[in-house]
């Protein structure tokens, strides 16, 4: 799977494509199971699965004449992980500027005195 | 609950804000004074940040270089674009893992907010490429590259 995270960020952004996801890791469903909710054609749908799968976060099956979908674990992950990482480093640093400021408030108080 | 939000815009930013108990001026002068950002700007413990060179007006060079005392290390590079003492800095930074990443995009504000502050960052997401390579060094510890990256890269 050759999933990009920017892939995975833009297929994010359409809420029809989040909305499917969300339907989609309640489990496999086909592309006339995943229209159904939608006011959309099943061309339309597809063409919002085939954005979904080009960027890794969903993967389809063929299953007689039918591809049902399903969520890719990988693609998913990957998007998790980079922002997971980054909130991570953030929040540490942020932590460490919150001393900091008490540190120079505490001081100014001091000076007033 | 952490004060602090990351959310994702479009396919291409992702905003941070964070709430700080102290005056803008105050949270305004920990991002750009040399020996306050060496306070902070840290990642993992056991990282310091032994250079920190931050020529804060507009076209001002900024070089943050990062070392676990342990021979590893890696650094940043930037530029400030524009200043507004207390609101508002944009700058442009890069990461070198030797290698340089393209060029990110950052707007950082700072709004009174109640006693505090209100610290908004606006980054551009880095091309997928830069954002597998800061997955693919220094990972060991989950953030070897920690703000920077954040700060910069995206």
């Amino acid at each position: 799977m050759q999933a990009t995270l920017d892939a995975a960020f833009a297929a994010l952004a359409d809420p029809t494509r989040r909305a499917i996801l969300a339907r989609l890791a309640a489990g496999e469903a086909t592309v006339m199971e995943l229209a159904e909710p939608f006011a959309m054609t099943q061309p339309a749908i597809s063409q919002h699965l085939k954005v979904l799968e080009v960027a890794g976060l969903i993967q389809s099956r063929i299953h007689g004449t039918k591809r049902p979908r399903r969520l890719s674990k990988a693609g998913i992950d990957a998007m998790d992980q980079w922002l997971a990482m980054l909130r991570k480093a953030l929040e540490a640093n942020y932590d460490q500027l919150d001393q900091v400021l008490a540190n120079i408030e505490g001081k100014k108080r001091g000076e007033k005195r | 609950m952490s004060k602090m939000t990351l959310t994702t815009e479009g396919d291409s930013h992702v905003i941070v804000t964070r709430h700080f108990a102290a005056s803008p001026e105050a949270v305004y002068r920990a991002h750009i004074d040399p020996k306050l950002i060496q306070q902070w700007m840290l990642g993992p413990e056991g990282w310091t940040m032994p250079v920190c060179i931050n020529d804060a007006r507009p076209g001002g060079q900024i070089r943050y270089e990062w070392s676990n005392g342990k021979g590893q290390g890696f650094y940043l590079t930037g530029e400030f674009l524009e200043l507004e003492p207390y609101r508002r800095i944009v700058h442009v930074e890069r990461m070198h893992l030797p290698d340089p990443t393209p060029d990110n995009h950052i707007e950082t504000t700072f709004e009174a907010n109640g006693s505090g502050t209100l610290m908004t960052m606006r980054m551009t997401l880095p091309d997928a490429k830069t954002r597998e390579m800061m997955l693919a060094t220094g990972m060991e510890s989950g953030m070897e590259a920690s703000y920077v990256r954040l700060e910069g890269l995206l």
